[in-house]
C-alpha cells in the first residue's frame, strides 16, 4: 500500500499554445479508491498517460510508492488492449516481469472473482466485450500494483453490462484493495466507486474540488448515489457545470 | 445426389484443372509438330534422363542453396531496416529516396554491376540478389510497422515489458501477415533473379543450364528443367510456408 502524489506544473501537448495541465496537484493515500470527475478532453488521458510513464514530456513530478523510477503502476486502458493471439490466462501471465514467478493460485482466484474461470483458455475474439473488460482488470490486479490506474473502463459498453463489471470491480477491489486512480465523465460512477471525488476543470486543467464520499460500501443502492448526487448540486453550485 | 456429384468434383478440382492443361498441351503439340513445342510425355523422358545422369539434381541443388543464402540474408536484413524505419519518422524521411532509387533499379543493372565490381564470384551474385529484393521486404515490413497498434505498444510500455518481449509478444505476431507475403513475394523475386545471375555469371546452376539448352535449342530440356523447378517451389510452399501460416494463425 503506498501514498501517491502527483506535482504538474505545466504539460502542453505539442504545437498548441494553451496548456493541458498546470499547476496540478494531487495525493493519494494508500489503498484509496479516487476518481477523477471531468468534461471529456479537459485533459484526464493526459494525465494518466503522463503517470504510466507514457508521456514523459511535463515538467512537475510523480511521486509513487516513494519511488519516481519504476513504479509498479497498472494500466485498464479505454480499450481492453488484449492480445488477441494469447488467451485469456496467457494475457494475464504475460505482465509479470519474472515469468518464473506467477503464481497460478493467484491467478485463478482473480479469474474466480471476474466469474471468468470457465473462460481462461478462451482467446479474446471469443468473448464479449464486457467479459473483455473483465480480463483486461483481473490484468491489472495481478501484478499487485503499486498504483492502479482506470481511464473509463465501461465507455462504450451498454449499461446493464456497464454496472454488471463495476459491480465486479467493486467486488474485486474490496477484497483486494490497491490503491486506484479512475478516470470518467459519468458522476453516478463515481459515487459508486469511489472513496474520494476530484473534480477538474477544463484545460488547463487543475484540481477544481475534492469530495470524500460518505456513503457507507454496502450502501451504495442507486438510490443513495443519486440522493448524493443531488447534495452536491445544492451544496456545491459551482460544480453545476460538471454534473 | 447432385450434391454428392458437387462435393466429388470440388474436391477433384486442382487435379482435373492439371489434366486440362496438360490436355491441351498435348493437344497442342500433336496439331504443331514440331520440334519447338515437345509433348508432355516427351518432357517427362527428357526429365527422368536428366535426373538419372544427376546432373539435373546438382544444378537444382546449387540454385537452391544460393536461394536459401539470399533469402536468408535479404529477409533478417530487411526486417532490421524496415521495422527500424517504421518506428522512426526521422530515419525514415532521410531513407525514404534512398529507397525509391533502388526499388527502380532494374535487377539486370545490380547483377551487372556487381559482376563488374566484385568479379565473377559467388559472393558478388548473392550480393546481387541481395540488393534487388532487400528494398522489397523494408517496404513491406515498414508499412506493417507502421500499421502497429499503438495502444498494445503502450500497454507493453505501461508494464515494462523491455524490448525483446515487446519484440517477441506485441510487435512480431502483428507483422506476422507482412512477413509471410514478403515471403512469398520474396521466393518468387528472388528465384527469377539467381537464374539471371546464374546466366550471366556462373558456371552451375539452373540458369547456367537454361543457357546451354537455349544456345542448343533444347526446348524440351528447358521445359523439363521449369516443371523441376515449379515442383520444388510448391512443395516449399506445401510443406513450409503453409504450415507456419497455421501454426501462426490458430487464434483466428
Amino acid at each position: 500500500m503506498t501514498t501517491v502524489h502527483i506535482q504538474i506544473h505545466e504539460k502542453t501537448h505539442h504545437g498548441t499554445k494553451i496548456p493541458t495541465i498546470e499547476n496540478f496537484e494531487l495525493t493519494l493515500n494508500a489503498g484509496e479508491f479516487v476518481c477523477l470527475v471531468g468534461q471529456s478532453g479537459c485533459g484526464k488521458t493526459t494525465l494518466l498517460n503522463t503517470i504510466a510513464g507514457l508521456d514523459a514530456n511535463y515538467s512537475g513530478a510523480i511521486h509513487v510508492a516513494n519511488k519516481t523510477l519504476n513504479p509498479k503502476i497498472s494500466f485498464v486502458f479505454q480499450r481492453p488492449c488484449l492480445l488477441p493471439w494469447r488467451t485469456v490466462r496467457e494475457n494475464i501471465e504475460l505482465v509479470f516481469a519474472n515469468q518464473n514467478v506467477i503464481s497460478k493460485k493467484h491467478i485463478d482466484e482473480l479469474l474466480a472473482l471476474m466469474q471468468l474461470t470457465a473462460y481462461e483458455n478462451a482467446y479474446p475474439k471469443q468473448l464479449s466485450e464486457g467479459m473483455r473488460r473483465r480480463v483486461s482488470i483481473i490484468r491489472a490486479f495481478a501484478i499487485n500494483p503499486d498504483l492502479l490506474l482506470m481511464d473509463e473502463p465501461f465507455v462504450s459498453l451498454d449499461a446493464p453490462m456497464a454496472r454488471e463489471v463495476s459491480e465486479l470491480l467493486q467486488h474485486l477491489w474490496q477484497k483486494r484493495p490497491h490503491t486506484v486512480l479512475f478516470v470518467t465523465h459519468d458522476l453516478r460512477e463515481a459515487i459508486a466507486l469511489a472513496d474520494k471525488l476530484v473534480f477538474l476543470t477544463s484545460r488547463p486543467m487543475r484540481v477544481l474540488k475534492e469530495i470524500n464520499v460518505s456513503i457507507a460500501r454496502n450502501q451504495r443502492n442507486s438510490k443513495n448515489v443519486e440522493n448524493f448526487r443531488e447534495q452536491l448540486i445544492q451544496n456545491y453550485p459551482e460544480l453545476q457545470p460538471l454534473l | 445426389m447432385d450434391g454428392g456429384v458437387n462435393t466429388l468434383l470440388s474436391r477433384n478440382l486442382p487435379t482435373l484443372s492439371i489434366l486440362v492443361f496438360l490436355g491441351i498441351w498435348q493437344g497442342l503439340a500433336i496439331f504443331l509438330h514440331s520440334s519447338l513445342l515437345p509433348s508432355p510425355e516427351n518432357v517427362a523422358y527428357v526429365f527422368w534422363k536428366h535426373c538419372q545422369s544427376g546432373e539435373l539434381p546438382y544444378h537444382l541443388g546449387v540454385t537452391l542453396l544460393r536461394l536459401l543464402v539470399s533469402f536468408t540474408i535479404s529477409m533478417l536484413l530487411g526486417c532490421i531496416i524496415g521495422i527500424t524505419l517504421g518506428r522512426n519518422e526521422k530515419l525514415n524521411a532521410f531513407f525514404d529516396h534512398w529507397l525509391v532509387i533502388f526499388l527502380n533499379i532494374p535487377a539486370l543493372v545490380t547483377v551487372i554491376l556487381c559482376y563488374v565490381w566484385f568479379g565473377l564470384t559467388e559472393s558478388a551474385a548473392i550480393l546481387a540478389v541481395v540488393l534487388n529484393k532487400v528494398p522489397n521486404v523494408v517496404v513491406m515490413l515498414r508499412e506493417g510497422t507502421r500499421a502497429l497498434d499503438k495502444d498494445l505498444l503502450n500497454m507493453a510500455k505501461c508494464y515494462q515489458f523491455g524490448r525483446i518481449k515487446t519484440l517477441r509478444h506485441i510487435i512480431l505476431p502483428q507483422l506476422h501477415p507482412f512477413l509471410m507475403s514478403a515471403t512469398r513475394s520474396g521466393l518468387a523475386l528472388i528465384w527469377k533473379i539467381i537464374l539471371m545471375v546464374e546466366l550471366l555469371g556462373r558456371s552451375n546452376g539452373m540458369g547456367y543450364q537454361l543457357h546451354l539448352f537455349f544456345q542448343w535449342f533444347d526446348i524440351a530440356s528447358i521445359l523439363a528443367y521449369t516443371v523441376a523447378f515449379v515442383g520444388v517451389i510448391q512443395l516449399l510452399e506445401l510443406a513450409l510456408l503453409k504450415p507456419l501460416d497455421n501454426l501462426a494463425l490458430k487464434w483466428r
